[in-house]
């Protein structure tokens, strides 16, 4: 049993069926790219998985428990941590109280009404959050404004709050969409870097195959809604349903 | 000090030098000058001045921090002023109580209108507020009037039972709020040469509520709770997806600003016992808009010098009638003494609101931080000119040994 199961996800808008009986079994501590042409139902997929969207039928359970009619804050408590395809930060905190928000989250949960003691005070939280930044490369930058980052130092910014929070599971919706090709290999290295050093089961929609293939230890491909075929990147690159999905059947 | 870091420690200290000095920088003319009536150190108006920089303290605890506007302020403090009166009625004259009531009503009258309202954001957000202020005002005018006394206000009588103290004092009128005895309308002069400063008990009580209120905000704005506030004003997706529920945060934000509106309902009931229901009118929920921007929203001092700004323009402004005008102009020719009486008369008196909106659409067209962020850049250019006259002594320095 994978840390993430689909099973028999429906999902209908309209007259679209969006999602048609998608099986998906995400292996723990692993990569694992779903990839597609537009219109796949990647996007649809990922947000059935985190709280925004509810299937029409079928069970997403992660790690043993359902997650269907669990709000997008309870998901991410119980350990998917979502990165955006445009970085979604506070842009008007610094760069430093950012990384501190998901330590509060972390220790706290949901709600705490800590109203009077000073963040200042906040050692433990204050530690945790310096130590991300160190780990990611940011120290020199937590004063700064999130809003004046880079591009590429959002993302980054971005990821250190998603592993701050130590989830099981990372989520990474498109990470490297319009990205110049050497922000693409940044991206790339630095997923890379937060694999190597810890324990963490990696989900990632993308479009790019270059991305795909540098780090993807398993593949599905999603095509019209329904999964085409599930395999090791090497079996992927070849595989005629692949190509005829891509390609219009001509490669 | 306190648990503050320097800035605000400064910061604290000087909004305690300024209300507790209040009676003298605010009367800085001498009684029989003519300017005397542009002076604002009496009783009445300090009173207000204190009152209502609560009030928009607590304001822009949501407004300011979670970007969330409410046009329903004003009945929070309605609520606060009956609940006020009620305790005057029926337990005691002694202020204590029925402030904390009104705290305590106006929070859970919050807890509900927050709690529906909340559900959207935005305009949304403000349009429910708004509507559920003025389904509260209608009620207290027309449908409560067996609690609110409708369009008369709510009134001490001689007949109020008042079970910890007495329906009526020893001379036969309605006994005085008062503290432990202290009577919120008892005031001492102090005459200075040509000046009068007054010293009032009720001014003193606001002045000191209010140091409260602003040092609890200053702790609100650097905790934790403050900063989970300004996240979501930023990104209330991130928020979500970072496992934190913005609702009940929002909801916290607004009960708390509810009871600071309570309690400046409350104080304002304790210096002049009456409550009436054009208390919670829009437009006296628009004016706390008008207070927290002008000053500035998100910053800490800023709303207190919108309330006083605001309060003193009403007060000051509006009483300048033509006659006095006249006076000013007496000087000039005839036809030109008209003239100018003509040109001014628009902005005074009863037009001081054309002043104020003027003054309103200057601030926020040039100075969108309020003016906080004027006082900012103008002690900006201070230093900056400082700094180059410092930098020149240095260079004249330095060429001295030369000489």
């Amino acid at each position: 049993m994978g840390i993430l199961e689909v099973k028999g996800v429906n999902k209908r808008f309209g007259g679209l069926q969006a999602l048609g009986d998608v099986n998906l079994s995400v292996e723990e501590n692993t990569v694992h790219a779903i990839i597609g042409p537009n219109g796949a139902g990647k996007s649809t997929l990922l947000n059935c998985l985190v709280g925004k969207l509810i299937p029409d039928s079928g069970s997403v359970s992660f790690a043993g428990q359902s997650v269907l009619g669990r709000t997008p804050h309870e998901i991410n408590q119980m350990g998917i941590s979502r990165v955006f395809q445009t970085p979604e930060i506070f842009g008007d905190l610094t760069v430093y109280e950012n990384t501190m928000i998901p330590c509060f989250a972390r220790r706290d949960g949901t709600f705490k009404l800590n109203a009077i003691g000073s963040v200042g005070s906040q050692t433990d939280i204050r530690d945790q959050a310096m130590a991300m930044l160190e780990d990611v490369n940011m120290a020199d930058k937590a004063d700064v404004h999130a809003a004046s980052l880079s591009r590429g130092d959002k993302r980054r910014l971005e990821m250190a709050m998603c592993l701050a929070q130590e989830p099981k599971m990372l989520l990474l919706d498109e990470p490297t969409a319009g990205m110049a090709r050497a922000d693409t290999n940044n991206t790339i290295d630095l997923l890379r870097e937060i694999k190597e050093k810890r324990d963490i089961t990696i989900a990632i929609i993308e479009h790019d195959m270059h991305v795909v293939f540098s780090l993807a230890e398993r593949i599905t491909v999603l095509a019209q809604g329904t999964p085409l075929v599930e395999d090791t990147p090497e079996n992927i690159k070849g595989h005629p349903k692949v190509q005829e999905a891509y390609l219009g059947g001509h490669g | 000090m306190l648990g503050l870091n320097k800035k605000d420690t400064n910061l604290l200290l000087v909004v305690l030098a300024l209300t507790m000095l209040a009676p003298f920088i605010l009367n800085p003319f001498p009684t029989d000058s003519g300017l005397a009536q542009f002076n604002a150190g009496y009783p009445d108006l300090m009173q207000r001045f204190a009152i209502f920089g609560i009030f928009a303290i607590g304001f822009n605890i949501l407004f300011g921090l979670t970007g969330y506007l409410s046009f329903g302020h004003a009945a929070f403090l309605g609520v606060g002023s009956y609940s006020a009166v009620w305790m005057f009625k029926l337990l005691s004259m002694n202020i204590l109580p029925a402030i904390i009531l009104s705290v305590i009503i106006a929070g859970l009258f919050a807890l509900v209108i927050g709690y529906v309202s909340l559900r959207r954001s935005g305009i949304y957000f403000s349009i429910l507020t708004l509507a559920f202020a003025q389904m509260s005002f209608a009620l207290a005018y027309s449908v409560l009037t067996p609690v609110t006394n409708g369009e008369t206000g709510l009134q001490l009588t001689l007949s109020d039972p008042r079970i910890l103290g007495s329906s009526a004092a020893a001379d036969g009128s309605i006994p005085v709020t008062n503290l432990f005895g202290l009577e919120m309308r008892s005031a001492w002069d102090m005459a200075v040469g040509p000046w009068t400063f007054t010293f009032s008990a009720g001014y003193y009580f606001c002045a000191i509520v209010l140091l409260v209120a602003f040092y609890l905000s200053i702790r609100i704005f650097r905790s934790p709770f403050g900063m989970m506030l300004r996240a979501i004003k930023s990104n209330q997706t991130r928020l979500n997806y970072t496992g934190l529920n913005p609702k009940p945060y929002t909801l916290a934000a607004f009960v708390i600003s509810g009871m600071y509106a309570g309690l400046a309902g409350g104080l304002m009931a304790a210096m002049d016992p009456l409550a009436g229901a054009e208390r919670m009118q829009w437009t006296a929920s628009g004016e706390v808009v008008l207070m927290t921007i002008l000053g500035g929203a998100g910053t800490l001092i800023g709303p207190v010098l919108g309330a006083g700004m605001i309060k003193y323009f009403e007060n000051i402004l509006s009483k300048i009638n033509e006659s006095v005008l006249h006076g000013w102009f007496a000087f000039m020719p005839d036809g030109l003494e008209d003239f100018f009486v003509a040109i001014v008369y628009p902005f005074v008196g009863k037009g001081w609101h054309l002043t104020l909106g003027i003054l309103f659409m200057l601030v926020v067209i040039f100075l969108p931080g309020g003016l906080v962020e004027g006082g900012q850049r103008i002690g900006a250019a201070f230093r900056r000119k400082g700094k180059k006259a410092g930098g020149a002594e240095a260079e004249a320095a330095k060429q001295q040994p030369g000489e």
